[in-house]
């Protein structure tokens, strides 16, 4: 077998060295009923050839793919991804490299990922961001976890229903093993799609732990992050942002500015493909007094013995492999080379670029938005958005079929996570789409609610 | 203005000094090489209503702007991240022996499927019908899986093994529940990875210790004693951490689910038991399996990886969301699970890793796998013997696809575990896991994998041979390595103390 480099003189060689004649009699302690019910029933192994051939044919059953106009977004967006970032996470030399237990055999590791934190950390506005999370939602759940560690008296867990359902669905997992933890759902408001103010404020009282919203929101809503984390600090407890479309933060204002003191996210906008929804990017961000209650890799600088700056992984007595049952975590393997991608593709965007593609977003949306009023499909929220917004269609799902029969994927139906938005859709427009499209998403959607 | 009315004033601070080796090797950080006005993308111009995004927002929603985000052409980019890929060693690269992490061969061919653009640019919320390919792979990697590791149900939802693990002790936890028992206790062995206990303590439950016995693995009797009404589960990694198969895991299962707890299998160590046993008919009720380990897909510095879990049929109910299900139109996904645990990430699990691992399963095949681990444990048992004579094996037991060696260096020349670590990347060489298992003093802990051939294998033993005499005869040497990295020895005390954990403008 083409990965396997021994030849039958080799393994007779090293059979010998172990006094042993056959492979088998390597394993013969393994008891025997195990061993004669192992045989793998599979086909035999392909030619590179062959299993290519293969798994390209699955490929090409998947037109939604390719073939179609594309207006899907509900917390994965569509961007391009600059030729650069692949030819970096490609080397061989990172991509085929372990956790960076070692730093002297690390150092482009420890370095591009001492250089995410701190791009993490000026994008969200606060101290410290660490290098360790698996995506957005996961990275939610850690961070309620780790606010409760910080409030260990406190109970109740406001959660914002504008949060994307998968979020909300992983933090009630994540927290069904923990005793005495509420969540209370905050509604939205009905007008804006932004979290219900005056519902938070009667939720913030003595018991309240963290407020967690989404910025934007589930329905593309840019919340009033300020507000609610001033309820939210009064009642003297912690605001979690929530961030899906992380190229938000390239204009919006840095959530660490509005009161926030945990900020979290989906890092897949930046340089990660699509890949059907995984591996994406979870990042977090906090504050450099809650440093021992984060989870997560953390990498340092630090010297090394000829005092030449270095870097290595730090603060692991907060980490599995150290504190055990103790751990603030139990997060190993995580999603470190999808942020290494997301170093180089903020750095080629750098100070100016990121800001600039920020906006084509929100110029090309709010474009797409005015089509569509003009179409007479109206927007569901009134809220201020960013790249992504809810429109009302009547027969909702039945517009989707129709769209796509134009070969358009229009959005994302709400009702099935939210049914009290029954003819809602959630179109999301990016730099990948082109304003050309816009007329066409229009007329497929008029012509359906008709 | 042309040039000669105003030639540019070129400012040398400094001449360039001659790189000597080290320096060549150190790269200033992204941030210290921006210039003023350089962009590495070329952002296409608003050809819409002629408003721009700040202004349809307005100022108060707005940052001012990233001032301190780096400003870097392509080139600059591209150069900056190849000449840090320069400072790691990779297992491309380098013999990776690290044992329990089994760095083996990465495909590339299966990045380049991975990478397909029918996989690499299909939306997760695409409608079914339209990415019947990429359910089809799913689906067909969920039977590959259970029938490799004799299990009935598979999910590819979890984002690591110690995510897989989580699943696994909520799903047990849910399962008791389901039955009205509020079993609150999981034993662990000694010899676990610290994952187990952190994942338990995640999924609220609390931690016993099992005691390996002095020949290195669990004894049924112990476990005997251990087992109460409050047990809920064992979580054994098999083989564990010393690279034995544990002998008496039947036994021990049979011991569980007689007082109604259940057998959890780590499957970190899966790479042992391809086609050689199946954790199904050990008695797993659940079994978490590591793509990143046994099946190929590469490492990533720390990830990405994937961590499934495979499952018995009474525990099927609690797998998480979302199920793939088969109905006459295609594969589509079930939302209608009530006893599941839920979601523990978005979307459907890492798809990309989940491609890679099914093309490695294509290109090996049942035969093939079973070959893998076989010459896995060769090369295991072949470094075992041949470094009895001053790393003698930690167990007298026969090894699995890993050895834990120990050694008298620190007796015999005040030389550790972590120096002959160093020293060893002095010969290109990445070192063994060291330290662990936790019940080994001074572990070395060597898992050489199937794709390494014989001569890689006999230069780690000719080196491991040459640090022992060194360590006798010169340990300053080996104490002052490692001298051929980019970096000599890096003061993580000094990190810890006064953390330093992200770049900022330094005033000057």
């Amino acid at each position: 077998m083409r990965y396997m480099p021994q030849t039958e003189a080799d393994i007779a060689a090293m059979l010998a060295v172990t006094g042993k004649h056959h492979l088998d009699d390597l394993i013969a302690h393994v008891p025997a009923n195990l061993r004669k019910t192992a045989a793998i029933n599979l086909d035999p192994g392909r030619t590179e050839e062959a299993l290519t051939v293969e798994i390209s044919s699955l490929a090409a059953c998947n037109a939604g793919a390719s073939s179609y106009t594309s207006f899907l977004g509900a917390g994965y967006y569509r961007h391009f991804i600059p030729a650069a970032v692949r030819a970096v996470t490609a080397r061989a030399e990172f991509a085929t490299s372990y956790t960076p237990y070692q730093a002297e055999a690390s150092q482009g590791t420890t370095q591009a990922i001492f250089e995410f934190q701190t791009l993490i950390a000026q994008l969200t506005g606060l101290e410290v961001a660490n290098a360790g999370m698996y995506d957005g939602a996961s990275a939610a759940a850690e961070a309620v976890l780790m606010a409760r560690r910080l409030l260990p008296k406190r109970s109740v867990v406001a959660l914002s229903r504008a949060v994307w359902p998968d979020y909300r669905a992983t933090i009630r997992t994540y927290l069904s093993a923990l005793d005495g933890i509420e969540i209370v759902e905050v509604p939205f408001d009905d007008k804006t799609g932004a979290t219900d103010i005056g519902a938070l404020s009667k939720i913030a009282g003595d018991r309240l732990l963290c407020t967690v919203a989404g910025y934007p929101n589930a329905f593309g809503v840019i919340e009033p992050l300020g507000t609610i984390s001033d309820i939210t600090r009064r009642a003297g407890a912690i605001t979690i942002s929530v961030t899906a479309e992380g190229l938000a933060l390239g204009l919006l204002r840095a959530p660490g500015e509005l009161g926030v003191d945990i900020a979290v996210g989906e890092g897949q906008s930046f340089g990660l493909p699509l890949q059907f929804g995984g591996p994406g990017l979870g990042f977090m961000a906090g504050r450099m007094a809650h440093i021992r209650q984060m989870p997560g890799r953390l990498i340092g600088q630090t010297r090394d013995r000829d005092g030449r700056r270095a870097f290595t992984l730090t603060l692991a007595t907060r980490e599995q492999h150290i504190r055990r049952e103790r751990a603030t975590s139990n997060i190993c393997t995580n999603h470190s080379l999808c942020a290494l991608a997301a170093t180089v593709y903020l750095s080629l965007m750098g100070r100016h670029g990121l800001r600039e593609l920020a906006e084509r977003n929100v110029e090309l949306a709010h474009q797409a938005a005015a089509t569509l009023e003009s179409a007479g499909i109206h927007r569901r929220f009134s809220g201020p958005f960013f790249n992504e917004f809810v429109v009302n269609v009547q027969n909702g799902t039945a517009a989707i079929d129709a769209a796509e029969r134009r070969q358009i994927l229009a959005g994302v139906a709400l009702n099935h996570d939210y049914p009290e938005l029954k003819d809602a859709i959630a179109v999301a427009v990016t730099e990948m789409n082109h304003p050309e499209e816009f007329p066409r998403l229009a007329a497929a959607l008029a012509e359906a609610a008709r | 203005m042309t040039a000669a009315s105003k030639s540019p004033i070129i400012e040398i601070k400094q001449a360039p000094a001659e790189s000597s080796r080290q320096s060549a090797q150190s790269v200033p950080l992204i941030f210290e090489h921006s210039s003023t006005g350089r962009h590495g993308v070329d952002i296409a111009v608003h050809t819409g209503s002629g408003a721009r995004g700040a202004d349809i927002l307005g100022a108060e929603l707005c940052r001012a702007d990233l001032p301190e985000f780096p400003e870097l052409s392509e080139p600059d980019v591209l150069r900056h991240f190849l000449r840090l890929s320069q400072l790691n060693f990779g297992q491309a690269l380098q013999f990776y022996p690290l044992g329990s992490c089994t760095m083996k061969y990465n495909p590339v061919v299966n990045d380049e499927m991975a990478a397909l653009p029918g996989f690499a640019r299909l939306h997760p919320a695409t409608p079914a019908h339209l990415a019947q390919g990429a359910l089809e792979l799913i689906a067909r990697m969920e039977a590959a899986l259970a029938e490799i590791t004799g299990m009935d149900s598979v999910s590819l939802h979890p984002a690591a093994g110690a995510q897989g693990e989580l699943t696994g002790l909520l799903m047990i936890r849910a399962y008791h529940r389901k039955a009205g028992a509020a079993r609150h206790k999981v034993i662990i062995p000694d010899t676990a990875h610290g994952t187990n206990p952190a994942s338990c303590t995640h999924a609220g439950f609390e931690v016993v210790v099992a005691k390996s016995n002095r020949r290195g693995f669990l004894d049924a009797n112990e476990i005997r004693h251990l087992v109460d009404e409050d047990v809920a589960a064992m979580m054994v990694t098999n083989p564990n951490t010393m690279g034995v198969f544990e002998p008496e895991i039947q036994e021990i299962a049979a011991i569980l689910h007689e007082r109604g707890a259940l057998l959890y299998i780590d499957g970190a160590n899966m790479n042992a038991l391809l086609g050689v046993a199946k954790p199904g008919h050990m008695g797993a009720d659940i079994v978490q399996l590591n793509l990143h380990k046994t099946f190929s897909t590469p490492h990533g510095g720390g990830g990405p990886g994937a961590g499934p879990v495979a499952v018995k049929k009474p525990l099927e109910p609690f797998l998480p969301m979302p199920r793939l299900m088969r109905t006459e139109a295609g594969y589509a996904f079930d939302e209608d699970r009530p006893d599941s645990i839920g979601r523990l990430r978005s979307f459907h699990g890492n798809f990309g890793m989940v491609v890679r691992g099914y093309a490695y399963i294509l290109a090996l095949g049942g035969d093939g796998l079973a070959m893998a681990s076989r010459l896995a444990i060769l090369g295991a048992n072949y470094i075992r013997k041949r470094l009895e004579g001053h790393f003698p094996s930690a167990t007298s037991e026969p090894s699995m696809h890993e050895c834990v060696l120990s050694h008298d260096l620190e007796k015999l020349a005040h030389i550790s575990t972590l120096e002959i670590a160093k020293r060893l990347l002095d010969f290109g060489i990445h070192p063994p896991t060291i330290y662990f298992p936790l019940v080994v003093p001074g572990a070395l802990m060597i898992e050489p994998t199937e794709t390494e051939s014989r001569e890689t294998l006999d230069r780690f033993i000719e080196t491991m041979d040459r640090i022992y005499s060194e360590a006798l005869s010169d340990p300053e040497r080996i104490r002052n390595a490692p001298q051929s990295t980019p970096v000599s020895r890096v003061d993580e005390v000094e990190a810890a103390r006064r953390p330093i954990l992200r770049w900022t403008r330094s005033k000057i």
